[in-house]
């Protein structure tokens, strides 16, 4: 019991701070520690379910498997080698009857009586944990039972960690929705932060014109949420879901809207008289917004209440200095870019524009920054060692500058943005004769695409609105 | 802001439907019929090995051959089995069957170029440029041509080095010629007004790019100010990379889209 406390302990910091580990080690060292390293082993049955429920638990057991395997933080046991005897609620467990042994000397034997912990425990499926359960109709709705089992402990009322309802609507949406919830109850007892909840907003041109989209983090429900038929980029979202933001010709100059996620209605919101006005970001308290705009010929950095009042310059050079990123854990710190030096490169400062660092080295040029949520990590695009325009994704420590090429010259491979689990990056890539969305590790592994239609740019990876 | 729910459901289900079905079908192993006896005992010959082509011009006209200076003549062409086609005259890269409009302001010959591994092929016409009979005084300007046809017409764009924004001699030359132009149409029109365009080749980020459009927009204002256009008239916008004239990598297309250009303000 005692070392199993420990290990779970230990994944902890592991699964949070993997940005903070990610910098310190070797590039060797990081690949181990998010893809290989002492991970719990888990076995995940498929579910069946009663009568209708049955239909869609295709798409529950994929969710469910797929929920938990990219969370990096389990070792997922194949289903080939599980017993053929899986136990679906608590009191399918029948504990062996052990039987004397035939020669004197040899060690009593097991006789199966049904599925026992020691099924899952021992090879060949050598799992830590274990999670099963059921699904069923009542009263019009979804509803799974979920268990997750430490298989370590001696009997079934020991072993529970997880045993919970779960409801969703009767179709495939449903099926899906319970999944997540599950697996983000497990991956909540590993350590891991949940993506449940999370959306990944971003700009797609497939109708001809560069709207604002939403998707989940798979890929799927991809839906328009703008409709200017203009140019409308640069999506934000307050750190609550409450608000919306983001650029738009549809009113001539490029200007910044803002919408209420809530009432889904658009906000006053007094852009500076300027030739541009672009890349809005939220303060974390969701009650300011920074943002770029072109002050006496240079867009400059510019920080105003959320509608707009009160705007105040924040930087006073002759350059051009945009994308403005808080630090989610200090609200005085930002990061930004900046050709103040020459090409534009990543610049640290305090929110009032004082204390300036640049933090790359001054080669190529940098784009797109992006914070890790425990506030140490950046993410960014940067041409270090390519020609202007091949950007490659690379992640920063800012306390120490140190940093890791991500993506190695695959395509033009731009807008990284951190996932709220601190684990996974999303950014655009253009592998093919379109610009498409992509998920991977913060180690650079497991790629996978999520659009596969028109150019999809600029995602960002938040909590949904409304 | 509306919310616009795909119902792209259906389709995708039958798709997968069909595939599935597919999938499902086992593959029924079929007896192999020998193959027909062959009709003549002599094996055909092989094939004669592929030659490529030569390239081949087959057609390069001018339309018309003589204009007076400002206007336009048009270009047309045809050619067939090449692999690189370019004009010159800072013209570029050519499509296979294409029309260009041009506007010498002096008598200029065009070259047609075409190559392929097989060979090249070159053709050239002239075009002739008479001077044009002096402009009247501005106060007496036909007023049926209006500001915003005299600007799409004879504006010419400053171009830019790339992360730049200032002028260069060649934008400069451009913009002197575009004052010029400016005065004759605000002295007809005082209601018209221009907005100057900043773009940028496809290179540096979205985000960087709007105000390094901005700034080429901005720098370009404030020349065409310092040669006494009133700057009241002139507005400046920033499209970034996002209204290309061309979407080739290459450094002719990426210097196109490098300009500040003069559209009449909406």
């Amino acid at each position: 019991m005692k070392i199993r406390i420990v290990s779970v302990i230990l994944l902890v910091p592991a699964a949070l701070g993997i940005g903070a580990l990610l910098i310190s080690a070797q590039d060797k060292k990081i690949t181990g520690v998010i893809t290989q390293g002492e991970r719990p082993a888990m076995a995940v049955p498929d579910f069946r379910g009663a009568g209708e429920a049955q239909n869609f638990m295709n798409g529950f057991n994929k969710t469910l498997w797929d929920e938990l395997a990219g969370a990096a933080v389990l070792k997922m046991v194949a289903k080939s080698y599980y017993p053929i005897d899986v136990p679906q609620q608590p009191q399918d467990f029948k504990p062996p009857t052990m039987v004397a042994p035939l020669r004197r000397g040899d060690s009593p034997k097991a006789q199966s009586n049904g599925p026992w912990l020691t099924d899952w425990s021992n090879p060949p499926v050598s799992a830590n944990n274990l999670a099963f359960g059921y699904t069923a109709v009542q009263n019009g709705q979804l509803v799974l039972r979920g268990w997750l089992y430490n298989l370590a402990q001696a009997d079934p009322q020991s072993a529970q960690v997880i045993g919970k309802l779960y409801f969703g609507t009767l179709d495939a949406q449903g099926a899906k929705k319970i999944a997540r919830e599950f697996a983000a109850d497990i991956l909540s007892f590993f350590g891991a932060k949940s993506l449940a909840g999370t959306k990944i907003y971003f700009v797609s041109d497939r109708t001809g014109a560069k709207e604002i989209w939403s998707m989940d983090y798979d890929g799927t429900n991809q839906r328009e949420l703008t409709h200017y038929q203009s140019v409308s980029t640069m999506p934000a979202t307050s750190a609550d879901g409450k608000l919306f933001a983001f650029t738009t010709y549809a009113q001539g100059n490029p200007k910044i809207m803002v919408y209420s996620a809530e009432t889904d209605r658009r906000l006053p919101f007094i852009n500076p008289v300027s030739s541009a006005v672009e890349t809005p970001e939220f303060t974390p308290d969701g009650r300011r917004l920074m943002f770029s705009a072109s002050i006496e010929g240079w867009v400059q950095i510019c920080i105003a209440d959320v509608n707009g009042g009160g705007m105040r310059r924040i930087s006073h050079v002759r350059a051009i200095e945009v994308s403005p990123k808080i630090n989610p854990k200090n609200p005085n710190e930002a990061v930004f870019i900046s050709g103040r030096g020459g090409s534009e490169q990543l610049w640290k400062m305090n929110i009032d524009g004082g204390d300036l660092e640049m933090l790359t080295d001054g080669q190529g040029y940098v784009a797109n920054p992006s914070w890790s949520p425990n506030g140490q990590v950046v993410a960014f695009a940067w041409t270090k060692g390519y020609e202007p325009g091949n950007y490659n994704i690379f992640v920063m420590d800012t306390a120490n500058r140190k940093f890791v090429q991500l993506t190695h010259g695959s395509g033009r491979n731009e807008n990284p943005w951190w996932a709220p689990d601190g684990v996974h990056i999303v950014f655009s890539s253009k592998r093919g004769r379109n610009t498409h969305l992509y998920t991977m590790l913060a180690d650079g592994s497991n790629v996978q695409q999520l659009t596969t239609q028109g150019n999809n740019i600029q995602p960002v990876w938040a909590k949904a609105i409304n | 802001m509306r919310l616009n729910p795909r119902t792209l459901s259906a389709a995708v289900f039958a798709m997968l439907l069909m595939v599935g079905a597919a999938g499902c079908k086992k593959k029924i192993p079929v007896a192999t019929a020998p193959p027909p006896a062959p009709a003549s005992r002599e094996t055909p010959p092989p094939p004669p090995a592929p030659r490529a082509a030569a390239a081949s011009i087959s057609s390069f006209t001018v339309e018309p051959r003589s204009i007076e200076r400002g206007q336009a003549a048009t270009l047309r062409w045809s050619i067939t089995n090449a692999t690189e086609m370019s004009l010159d005259q800072g013209l570029g890269v050519v499509q296979a069957n294409g029309t260009r409009q041009v506007f010498p302001s002096n008598t200029t010959t065009y070259t047609l170029s075409a190559r392929s591994a097989g060979g090249g092929d070159s053709k050239t016409v002239t075009v002739d440029v008479s001077a044009p009979p002096p402009p009247p005084p501005p106060s007496r300007i036909d007023t049926s041509i209006s500001g915003s046809d005299m600007l799409t017409r004879e504006a010419q764009d400053a171009y830019f080095d790339y992360d730049k924004s200032e002028v260069r001699d060649d934008g400069r030359t451009a913009l002197t010629h575009d004052a010029d132009l400016l005065k004759r149409i605000f002295a007809a029109d005082p209601s018209f007004t221009v907005a100057i365009e900043g773009h940028c080749d496809e290179r540096g980020s979205a985000e960087y790019n709007l105000g390094l459009g901005d700034r080429r927009a901005t720098a370009a204002k404030e020349f065409l100010v310092q040669l006494g256009v009133p700057a009241d008239r002139l507005t400046t916008i920033s499209y970034g990379k996002d209204r290309p004239v061309c979407t080739d990598a290459t450094e002719a297309c990426y210097q196109r889209n490098r300009r500040a250009h003069l559209s009449p303000a909406k």
